[in-house]
Protein backbone atom coordinates (compact mmCIF):
# COMPACT_ATOMS: atom_id res chain seq x y z
CA UNK A 1 0.00 0.00 0.00
CA UNK A 2 1.86 3.38 -0.86
CA UNK A 3 -1.01 5.31 0.35
CA UNK A 4 -0.08 6.67 4.13
CA UNK A 5 -3.47 5.76 5.48
CA UNK A 6 -5.60 3.12 4.34
CA UNK A 7 -9.39 4.63 4.02
CA UNK A 8 -10.30 2.64 7.00
CA UNK A 9 -8.05 4.51 9.37
CA UNK A 10 -9.05 7.60 7.44
CA UNK A 11 -12.85 7.09 8.15
CA UNK A 12 -11.63 6.41 12.29
CA UNK A 13 -9.48 9.53 12.20
CA UNK A 14 -12.67 11.61 10.66
CA UNK A 15 -15.68 10.01 12.72
CA UNK A 16 -13.83 10.18 16.19
CA UNK A 17 -12.39 13.89 15.01
CA UNK A 18 -16.41 14.48 14.58
CA UNK A 19 -16.78 12.88 17.44
CA UNK A 20 -14.39 14.80 19.96
CA UNK A 21 -15.92 17.92 18.44
CA UNK A 22 -19.64 16.99 19.35
CA UNK A 23 -18.52 16.04 23.17
CA UNK A 24 -16.85 19.31 23.39
CA UNK A 25 -19.84 21.27 21.73
CA UNK A 26 -22.39 18.97 24.51
CA UNK A 27 -19.66 20.01 27.18
CA UNK A 28 -19.96 23.99 26.32
CA UNK A 29 -23.74 23.80 25.99
CA UNK A 30 -23.94 21.95 29.39
CA UNK A 31 -21.58 23.86 31.08
CA UNK A 32 -23.51 27.30 29.85
CA UNK A 33 -26.79 25.68 31.11
CA UNK A 34 -25.67 25.05 34.67
CA UNK A 35 -27.50 27.70 36.27
CA UNK A 36 -30.49 27.88 33.40
CA UNK A 37 -30.85 24.09 33.40
CA UNK A 38 -30.58 23.68 37.46
CA UNK A 39 -34.14 22.92 38.82
CA UNK A 40 -34.09 24.74 42.03
CA UNK A 41 -32.22 27.03 43.83
CA UNK A 42 -30.31 26.26 47.16
CA UNK A 43 -30.83 28.57 50.43
CA UNK A 44 -27.42 29.77 50.12
CA UNK A 45 -27.86 31.05 46.79
CA UNK A 46 -31.23 32.90 47.34
CA UNK A 47 -29.66 34.31 50.57
CA UNK A 48 -26.77 35.48 48.52
CA UNK A 49 -29.21 37.27 45.58
CA UNK A 50 -32.60 37.33 47.06
CA UNK A 51 -35.23 37.45 43.99
CA UNK A 52 -38.01 39.67 43.34
CA UNK A 53 -41.30 39.43 45.00
CA UNK A 54 -43.08 38.83 42.31
CA UNK A 55 -40.38 36.07 40.27
CA UNK A 56 -41.73 32.80 41.12
CA UNK A 57 -38.51 30.32 42.03
CA UNK A 58 -37.87 27.03 43.10
CA UNK A 59 -36.00 26.60 46.31
CA UNK A 60 -34.64 23.62 47.77
CA UNK A 61 -32.69 21.83 50.50
CA UNK A 62 -33.37 20.07 53.60
CA UNK A 63 -36.07 20.57 56.21
CA UNK A 64 -33.78 21.27 59.42
CA UNK A 65 -34.98 19.34 62.09
CA UNK A 66 -36.63 20.53 64.56
CA UNK A 67 -38.08 23.58 62.37
CA UNK A 68 -41.02 22.06 61.65
CA UNK A 69 -44.28 24.22 63.29
CA UNK A 70 -47.85 23.91 62.56
CA UNK A 71 -49.77 27.34 62.81
CA UNK A 72 -53.45 26.92 64.71
CA UNK A 73 -54.78 27.27 61.97
CA UNK A 74 -53.48 23.23 61.11
CA UNK A 75 -53.17 23.75 57.66
CA UNK A 76 -49.91 26.40 57.82
CA UNK A 77 -46.73 25.08 58.28
CA UNK A 78 -43.68 27.02 58.84
CA UNK A 79 -40.10 25.09 58.29
CA UNK A 80 -36.55 26.11 57.49
CA UNK A 81 -34.99 25.11 54.59
CA UNK A 82 -31.14 24.97 54.89
CA UNK A 83 -28.14 23.57 53.06
CA UNK A 84 -25.69 23.89 55.38
CA UNK A 85 -24.53 27.28 54.16
CA UNK A 86 -27.40 29.09 54.17
CA UNK A 87 -31.24 29.35 55.43
CA UNK A 88 -34.67 30.27 54.51
CA UNK A 89 -37.56 30.48 56.25
CA UNK A 90 -40.86 28.83 54.56
CA UNK A 91 -44.53 29.01 54.89
CA UNK A 92 -47.09 27.32 53.32
CA UNK A 93 -50.53 26.23 53.47
CA UNK A 94 -51.52 22.96 52.19
CA UNK A 95 -51.19 18.97 51.61
CA UNK A 96 -47.45 18.25 51.74
CA UNK A 97 -46.57 15.09 49.97
CA UNK A 98 -46.42 11.76 52.15
CA UNK A 99 -42.10 12.21 51.89
CA UNK A 100 -42.10 15.56 52.96
CA UNK A 101 -40.61 15.33 56.63
CA UNK A 102 -37.90 17.17 59.11
CA UNK A 103 -34.26 15.85 58.16
CA UNK A 104 -35.28 14.96 54.38
CA UNK A 105 -35.15 16.86 50.60
CA UNK A 106 -37.68 19.58 49.75
CA UNK A 107 -38.62 21.68 46.69
CA UNK A 108 -40.48 24.77 47.69
CA UNK A 109 -42.58 26.59 44.69
CA UNK A 110 -43.14 29.91 45.73
CA UNK A 111 -42.10 33.48 45.83
CA UNK A 112 -39.19 35.26 48.63
CA UNK A 113 -41.46 37.52 50.48
CA UNK A 114 -39.73 40.10 52.97
CA UNK A 115 -36.85 37.41 53.74
CA UNK A 116 -39.81 34.56 54.44
CA UNK A 117 -40.56 32.55 51.07
CA UNK A 118 -43.96 31.91 50.63
CA UNK A 119 -44.79 28.56 48.80
CA UNK A 120 -47.87 27.37 46.77
CA UNK A 121 -46.38 23.97 46.15
CA UNK A 122 -44.10 21.44 47.67
CA UNK A 123 -42.34 18.23 46.18
CA UNK A 124 -40.81 15.90 48.59
CA UNK A 125 -37.09 15.09 47.23
CA UNK A 126 -35.61 11.63 47.80
CA UNK A 127 -32.41 10.62 48.46
CA UNK A 128 -30.41 7.78 47.13
CA UNK A 129 -30.65 5.57 50.23
CA UNK A 130 -32.98 2.98 50.23
CA UNK A 131 -33.50 1.00 53.90
CA UNK A 132 -35.96 -1.10 54.85
CA UNK A 133 -39.01 -0.04 56.83
CA UNK A 134 -37.74 -2.87 59.52
CA UNK A 135 -35.08 -1.06 59.98
CA UNK A 136 -36.57 2.10 60.77
CA UNK A 137 -36.76 2.26 64.03
CA UNK A 138 -32.90 1.94 64.77
CA UNK A 139 -30.96 5.09 65.06
CA UNK A 140 -29.46 6.69 61.48
CA UNK A 141 -25.74 4.54 62.60
CA UNK A 142 -27.41 1.57 63.16
CA UNK A 143 -29.74 1.61 60.17
CA UNK A 144 -26.28 2.39 58.13
CA UNK A 145 -24.17 0.00 59.42
CA UNK A 146 -26.85 -2.93 58.77
CA UNK A 147 -27.40 -1.71 55.02
CA UNK A 148 -23.41 -2.16 54.95
CA UNK A 149 -23.71 -5.37 56.19
CA UNK A 150 -26.16 -6.70 53.73
CA UNK A 151 -24.79 -5.06 50.98
CA UNK B 1 -14.53 -8.49 13.76
CA UNK B 2 -15.00 -9.59 10.68
CA UNK B 3 -15.25 -13.18 12.17
CA UNK B 4 -19.00 -12.32 12.39
CA UNK B 5 -19.11 -10.11 9.36
CA UNK B 6 -20.81 -13.22 7.05
CA UNK B 7 -24.41 -13.31 7.76
CA UNK B 8 -24.42 -17.14 7.36
CA UNK B 9 -21.98 -17.47 10.35
CA UNK B 10 -24.05 -15.07 12.38
CA UNK B 11 -27.22 -17.00 11.76
CA UNK B 12 -25.79 -19.96 12.69
CA UNK B 13 -25.02 -18.76 16.19
CA UNK B 14 -27.82 -16.12 16.44
CA UNK B 15 -30.16 -18.65 15.82
CA UNK B 16 -29.90 -21.22 19.08
CA UNK B 17 -28.93 -18.19 21.28
CA UNK B 18 -32.09 -15.99 20.42
CA UNK B 19 -34.12 -18.63 22.68
CA UNK B 20 -31.79 -19.07 24.82
CA UNK B 21 -31.57 -15.60 25.83
CA UNK B 22 -34.96 -14.42 25.54
CA UNK B 23 -36.15 -17.76 28.11
CA UNK B 24 -33.62 -17.45 30.36
CA UNK B 25 -34.26 -13.71 30.70
CA UNK B 26 -37.98 -14.58 31.31
CA UNK B 27 -37.17 -17.05 33.89
CA UNK B 28 -34.57 -14.57 35.75
CA UNK B 29 -37.24 -11.36 35.02
CA UNK B 30 -39.99 -13.57 36.43
CA UNK B 31 -38.32 -14.78 39.85
CA UNK B 32 -37.09 -11.15 40.48
CA UNK B 33 -40.43 -9.16 39.78
CA UNK B 34 -41.90 -11.82 42.28
CA UNK B 35 -39.76 -11.54 44.72
CA UNK B 36 -39.93 -7.22 44.46
CA UNK B 37 -43.60 -6.93 44.50
CA UNK B 38 -44.34 -9.90 47.08
CA UNK B 39 -41.56 -10.10 49.31
CA UNK B 40 -39.18 -7.31 49.06
CA UNK B 41 -39.54 -5.15 52.38
CA UNK B 42 -41.00 -1.79 51.82
CA UNK B 43 -39.23 1.39 51.96
CA UNK B 44 -38.70 3.10 55.30
CA UNK B 45 -39.74 6.24 53.37
CA UNK B 46 -41.38 5.33 50.18
CA UNK B 47 -43.46 2.55 51.60
CA UNK B 48 -44.78 -0.02 49.18
CA UNK B 49 -43.81 2.17 46.01
CA UNK B 50 -40.43 1.34 46.15
CA UNK B 51 -41.26 -1.78 44.61
CA UNK B 52 -41.47 -0.08 41.00
CA UNK B 53 -37.49 0.84 41.09
CA UNK B 54 -37.32 -3.20 39.38
CA UNK B 55 -38.52 -2.12 36.58
CA UNK B 56 -37.67 1.51 36.59
CA UNK B 57 -34.28 1.28 37.33
CA UNK B 58 -33.42 -1.67 34.66
CA UNK B 59 -35.67 0.05 31.87
CA UNK B 60 -33.41 3.58 32.48
CA UNK B 61 -30.39 1.30 32.10
CA UNK B 62 -31.70 -0.55 29.12
CA UNK B 63 -32.84 2.91 27.13
CA UNK B 64 -29.56 4.04 27.54
CA UNK B 65 -27.71 0.68 26.71
CA UNK B 66 -30.40 0.63 23.81
CA UNK B 67 -28.65 3.51 22.60
CA UNK B 68 -25.06 2.90 23.81
CA UNK B 69 -25.11 -0.21 21.53
CA UNK B 70 -26.75 2.09 18.49
CA UNK B 71 -24.18 4.63 18.87
CA UNK B 72 -21.14 1.72 19.04
CA UNK B 73 -22.71 0.11 16.08
CA UNK B 74 -23.15 2.66 14.29
CA UNK B 75 -19.31 3.70 14.72
CA UNK B 76 -18.25 0.24 13.28
CA UNK B 77 -20.96 0.92 10.02
CA UNK B 78 -18.98 4.52 9.47
CA UNK B 79 -15.45 3.11 9.94
CA UNK B 80 -15.37 -0.86 8.99
CA UNK B 81 -18.33 -1.06 7.05
CA UNK B 82 -19.71 -3.94 8.52
CA UNK B 83 -22.43 -5.48 6.92
CA UNK B 84 -24.46 -6.05 9.93
CA UNK B 85 -23.73 -3.08 11.99
CA UNK B 86 -27.22 -1.23 10.43
CA UNK B 87 -28.83 -4.17 11.57
CA UNK B 88 -27.69 -4.61 15.09
CA UNK B 89 -28.38 -0.99 15.35
CA UNK B 90 -31.99 -0.82 13.71
CA UNK B 91 -32.24 -4.13 16.02
CA UNK B 92 -31.77 -2.15 19.74
CA UNK B 93 -34.17 0.95 18.37
CA UNK B 94 -37.29 -0.31 18.61
CA UNK B 95 -36.33 -2.66 22.11
CA UNK B 96 -34.46 0.73 23.79
CA UNK B 97 -37.39 2.50 22.95
CA UNK B 98 -39.63 0.86 24.24
CA UNK B 99 -37.56 0.60 27.48
CA UNK B 100 -37.46 4.53 27.87
CA UNK B 101 -40.82 4.65 27.42
CA UNK B 102 -41.48 2.11 30.22
CA UNK B 103 -38.61 4.32 32.48
CA UNK B 104 -40.52 7.37 31.84
CA UNK B 105 -43.89 5.67 32.87
CA UNK B 106 -42.89 3.76 36.04
CA UNK B 107 -41.37 6.90 37.54
CA UNK B 108 -44.08 9.15 36.60
CA UNK B 109 -46.13 6.52 38.79
CA UNK B 110 -43.44 6.57 41.16
CA UNK B 111 -43.54 10.25 41.29
CA UNK B 112 -47.28 10.94 42.51
CA UNK B 113 -46.95 9.33 45.57
CA UNK B 114 -43.36 10.01 46.33
CA UNK B 115 -42.65 13.62 44.97
CA UNK B 116 -45.76 15.04 45.15
CA UNK B 117 -46.41 14.92 41.14
CA UNK B 118 -46.05 13.09 38.14
CA UNK B 119 -43.73 15.01 36.17
CA UNK B 120 -41.36 18.11 36.57
CA UNK B 121 -39.10 19.60 34.09
CA UNK B 122 -35.74 18.93 35.66
CA UNK B 123 -32.57 17.94 34.31
CA UNK B 124 -32.93 14.10 34.41
CA UNK B 125 -36.77 14.05 33.26
CA UNK B 126 -36.28 16.14 30.23
CA UNK B 127 -33.46 14.32 29.02
CA UNK B 128 -34.78 10.75 29.49
CA UNK B 129 -37.99 12.51 27.58
CA UNK B 130 -35.26 13.73 25.25
CA UNK B 131 -33.93 10.11 24.80
CA UNK B 132 -37.21 9.04 24.04
CA UNK B 133 -38.28 11.43 21.11
CA UNK B 134 -33.91 10.55 19.75
CA UNK B 135 -35.51 7.12 19.86
CA UNK B 136 -38.68 7.95 17.60
CA UNK B 137 -36.78 9.83 15.15
CA UNK B 138 -34.22 7.20 14.76
CA UNK B 139 -36.85 4.49 14.28
CA UNK B 140 -38.12 7.15 11.39
CA UNK B 141 -35.28 8.05 10.03
CA UNK B 142 -33.81 4.44 9.56
CA UNK B 143 -36.89 2.96 8.00
CA UNK B 144 -37.52 5.44 5.50
CA UNK B 145 -34.09 5.48 4.40
CA UNK B 146 -34.70 1.60 3.81
CA UNK B 147 -37.93 2.03 2.10
CA UNK B 148 -36.59 5.24 0.12
CA UNK B 149 -33.75 3.44 -0.72
CA UNK B 150 -30.89 5.91 0.49
CA UNK B 151 -27.59 5.17 2.66
CA UNK B 152 -27.46 3.33 6.19
CA UNK B 153 -25.03 5.77 7.37
CA UNK B 154 -27.41 8.41 7.81
CA UNK B 155 -29.13 6.92 10.73
CA UNK B 156 -25.59 6.29 11.33
CA UNK B 157 -24.51 9.85 11.94
CA UNK B 158 -27.78 10.77 13.34
CA UNK B 159 -27.08 7.19 15.80
CA UNK B 160 -23.33 8.46 17.00
CA UNK B 161 -24.39 12.40 17.06
CA UNK B 162 -27.35 11.48 19.55
CA UNK B 163 -25.11 9.34 21.98
CA UNK B 164 -24.09 12.44 23.53
CA UNK B 165 -27.71 12.66 25.55
CA UNK B 166 -26.65 9.10 27.52
CA UNK B 167 -24.00 11.01 29.67
CA UNK B 168 -26.25 14.41 29.72
CA UNK B 169 -29.00 11.92 31.01
CA UNK B 170 -26.38 10.07 33.82
CA UNK B 171 -24.74 13.43 34.82
CA UNK B 172 -27.85 15.75 34.83
CA UNK B 173 -28.67 15.14 38.78
CA UNK B 174 -24.66 15.54 39.60
CA UNK B 175 -23.96 18.59 37.11
CA UNK B 176 -27.77 20.12 38.04
CA UNK B 177 -29.94 20.71 40.66
CA UNK B 178 -32.69 18.49 39.84
CA UNK B 179 -35.45 16.88 41.56
CA UNK B 180 -34.86 13.21 41.12
CA UNK B 181 -32.39 11.63 43.60
CA UNK B 182 -28.19 10.95 42.22
CA UNK B 183 -27.66 7.38 41.66
CA UNK B 184 -27.80 5.00 44.32
CA UNK B 185 -25.40 2.83 42.62
CA UNK B 186 -21.53 3.32 41.36
CA UNK B 187 -18.41 2.43 41.11
CA UNK B 188 -17.80 3.32 44.76
CA UNK B 189 -20.14 1.30 46.46
CA UNK B 190 -24.16 1.25 47.15
CA UNK B 191 -26.28 3.42 49.10
CA UNK B 192 -29.04 0.83 48.85
CA UNK B 193 -29.82 -2.02 51.20
CA UNK B 194 -29.18 -5.88 50.24
CA UNK B 195 -32.53 -6.79 50.12
CA UNK B 196 -33.16 -4.01 47.04
CA UNK B 197 -29.67 -3.91 45.31
CA UNK B 198 -29.88 -8.00 44.71
CA UNK B 199 -33.58 -8.14 44.03
CA UNK B 200 -32.19 -4.96 41.46
CA UNK B 201 -29.28 -6.84 40.06
CA UNK B 202 -31.26 -9.81 39.46
CA UNK B 203 -33.76 -8.01 37.76
CA UNK B 204 -31.64 -5.86 35.62
CA UNK B 205 -29.86 -9.00 34.54
CA UNK B 206 -33.11 -10.24 33.13
CA UNK B 207 -34.24 -7.71 31.42
CA UNK B 208 -30.88 -7.37 29.95
CA UNK B 209 -31.17 -11.20 28.34
CA UNK B 210 -34.68 -10.41 27.05
CA UNK B 211 -33.75 -7.33 25.55
CA UNK B 212 -30.74 -8.73 24.15
CA UNK B 213 -32.59 -11.89 22.41
CA UNK B 214 -35.49 -9.55 21.13
CA UNK B 215 -32.22 -7.15 19.34
CA UNK B 216 -30.86 -10.80 17.71
CA UNK B 217 -34.40 -11.87 16.88
CA UNK B 218 -34.92 -8.33 15.26
CA UNK B 219 -31.95 -8.26 13.54
CA UNK B 220 -32.85 -11.77 12.29
CA UNK B 221 -35.85 -10.57 10.71
CA UNK B 222 -34.25 -7.35 9.06
CA UNK B 223 -31.55 -10.08 7.38
CA UNK B 224 -34.89 -12.13 6.43
CA UNK B 225 -36.21 -8.87 5.14
CA UNK B 226 -33.81 -8.35 3.14
CA UNK B 227 -32.65 -11.79 1.81
CA UNK B 228 -36.03 -11.88 0.57
CA UNK B 229 -35.99 -8.48 -1.50
CA UNK B 230 -32.82 -10.05 -2.72
CA UNK B 231 -34.34 -13.13 -4.06
CA UNK B 232 -37.37 -11.20 -5.33
CA UNK B 233 -34.89 -8.85 -7.37
CA UNK B 234 -33.41 -11.91 -8.81
CA UNK B 235 -36.31 -13.33 -9.85
CA UNK B 236 -37.55 -10.32 -11.57
CA UNK B 237 -34.42 -9.90 -13.46
CA UNK B 238 -34.31 -13.34 -14.70
CA UNK B 239 -38.61 -13.06 -15.95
Amino acid sequence: MTAAFKPKHQRLVLVVLALAAILAAGALAAWALKNQASYFYIPSEIVANPPAADRAVRLGGMVRAGTLKTSPDGVTMHFVVDDGHGQVPVTFAGIAPDLFKEGSGVVAEGHMIDGTFVADNLLAKHDENYVPRELQDMSKQQARQTVAETK
Amino acid sequence: MHAFANPTRFLRIARPLTPALLLSGLAITAAALIYGLFYAPAEQLQGETVRILFIHVPAAWLGMAGWSAIAVASLVELVWRHPLAALAARGSAVPGAVFAALCLASGSLWGRPAWGTYWVWDGRLTSMLVLLFLYLGYIALAGAVQREGGSSRIPAIFGLVGAINIPIIHYSVIWWNSLHQPPSLGWGGSSMAGPFLWGLVAASLGFTLIFAGVVLARMRALLAGIQADARLRRKAMEA
